[in-house]
């Protein structure tokens, strides 16, 4: 993913998307557009917050972005802007809009891509069928995760125990992310947009730790010892 | 001061009502004083499985709702003097009651029992939240097949999110001659999922149809193989330690179920 115009990142109380006010509006949303489109499961259910930091913007600008999210069934929490004027704009349209937090600066200026992932959740339990985790960074389970459990990450996912479950990393395109366990035997893989199951025929069982990754366009799943970048 | 067990496994059909008869039988057998609970209000059998149905006049949402007193609507048994079952209503519904009417009942009959054992509904919603929130323990059941173990390993999340205290496990109607085949999952299979304490194993057994049919739990006739099965977890449930019987663990059936090839690296079907 080279495209930095638009930033998404999970704070502690929810997800935030930045625009670049750099970039000319339309081209933010039509990569908006895009990376939803990318990481619609993602969204589903999150409480969403747009920062758009100093860029002014107008009633129409708003529900033009409103309409981009609205369209994959997201409904915005709050908007954050710095200028008080788009403030009100967005307060017209019916949004509930707040100027940026004093101590941190907008998230996009911090920049690149990797700032995204360099959080990351350790979950200390073994996920049950119907739990579901959602995180824009890594996600390390120390337990097993069940058949009928679910992680979904923005980066990479660990399992420190068997996987079972459905498990979707990389969730917003990254084609780097991998997913390892010391047992592999997951319901369905998903990494960045590709999905995977395993063979239907009866097979043997994982012999040891394994990493999922994607190689030339398709997941392979390899011993975690081969599997050293 | 009674100790208060639900029953309950999330799927239906797996034997939570013949589990919460024949333990209540067993423990009163062994002189314990104990009161059956069917919560499953609207769908009541627990009545018919211990051959008290013609007795019911008052029932637990009568009781809840003040219709009558609580010695009033309990029946008891037949058979043994120390067991008594507060029948569900069978005219009304699950939201006839809610948790907190279960916990005070609960309490009210913590005063003149040793054990009180609740017969949850199959499911997660109303009913079910009814039969846990007044338990100290709870016992989950599950049969050693993959979609009972789904649903009780969601229980078993459910009841660890309610901080509730680890809940044991009963694996029911299993099949010692399948397990040998490898056709049926075996207890270690069940357990590598589920990772909780077993506290009992109940082979299937053709005399559970045929007891419950006559209104009489198995567990009174400790010969037949589910009798002695229940009667092994009554006496853990009094703190015996009684050793497993071997059903003859096979070669499993997990491997074969979420296995996948292993001896190089290999390409998943993928589909974009």
């Amino acid at each position: 993913m080279s495209n930095t115009s638009v930033v998404i990142k999970g704070t502690k109380d929810g997800l935030s998307i930045a625009l670049d006010p750099a970039v000319p509006l339309g081209d933010a949303a039509n990569e908006l557009t895009g990376r939803l489109t990318e990481a619609l499961s993602f969204f589903q259910g999150a409480r969403v917050v747009l920062d758009v930091g100093p860029r002014a913007m107008s009633e129409s600008d708003w529900q033009r972005l409103q309409e981009v999210l609205s369209r994959n069934r997201i409904v915005l929490h709050s908007v954050v802007s710095e200028d008080e004027v788009s403030r009100q704009a967005a307060r017209a349209v019916g949004l509930h809009a707040a100027p940026p937090p004093a101590r941190a600066g907008p998230a996009h200026s911090r920049g690149a891509q990797a700032e995204v992932y360099n959080e990351g959740v350790l979950i200390r339990r073994t996920l049950r069928s119907g739990a579901a985790e959602r995180h824009t960074g890594h996600v390390v389970v120390l337990g097993d995760l069940n058949p009928g459990a679910e992680v979904v990450a923005g980066g990479d996912v660990v399992v420190w125990g068997s996987l079972r479950g459905v498990v979707h990393a990389g969730c917003m395109g990254d084609q780097e992310a991998v997913v390892c366990a010391l047992y592999l035997a997951p319901t369905q893989l998903r990494l960045a947009g590709l999905v995977a199951r395993p063979p239907d025929r009866e097979e043997g069982r994982p012999l040891g730790p394994e990493m999922a990754r994607i190689r030339d366009g398709a997941i392979v799943v390899e011993p975690w010892d081969r599997a050293k970048r | 001061m009674a100790n208060v067990i639900t029953i309950t496994s999330g799927k239906g059909g797996v034997g939570k009502t013949t589990a919460t008869a024949n333990l209540g039988t067993a423990l009163a057998q062994r002189g314990c004083k104990v009161a059956v609970v069917d919560a499953d209000i609207g769908l009541r059998n627990l009545d018919v499985v211990m051959g008290l149905e013609n007795r019911i006049v008052y029932d637990l949402v009568d009781v809840v709702e003040g219709q009558c007193r609580l010695r009033q609507a309990l029946i008891k048994d037949k058979r043994l003097p120390e067991l008594y079952l507060l029948p569900a209503a069978q005219t009304r519904d699950k939201n006839a009651v809610d948790p907190k009417d279960m916990i005070k009942l609960c309490d009210q009959l913590r005063e003149d029992f040793d054990f009180v054992l609740i017969d949850s509904p199959a499911g997660i919603e109303q009913g079910y939240k009814n039969a846990v929130a007044p338990a100290d323990q709870v016992i989950v059941i599950t049969t050693p097949e993959v979609s009972a173990v789904r649903d009780a390993d969601r229980i078993i999340g459910l009841l660890e999110s309610a901080e509730k205290r680890s809940p044991r496990l009963v694996i029911n109607r299993l099949k010692p001659s399948m397990v040998k085949r490898g056709d049926m999952m075996d207890t270690a299979d069940v357990l590598e999922i589920l990772a909780i304490e077993l506290l009992g194993i109940v082979p299937e057994d053709d005399s559970i149809v045929v007891s419950a049919n006559r209104g009489e739990p198995v567990a009174l006739n400790g010969k037949t193989r589910a009798g002695m099965a229940f009667q092994n977890i009554a006496r853990r449930l009094l703190g015996d330690e009684v050793p497993f019987p071997e059903f003859g663990d096979g070669p499993g059936l997990l491997g074969r179920l979420w296995g996948f090839v292993r001896s190089k690296p290999i390409d998943f079907k993928a589909r974009n």
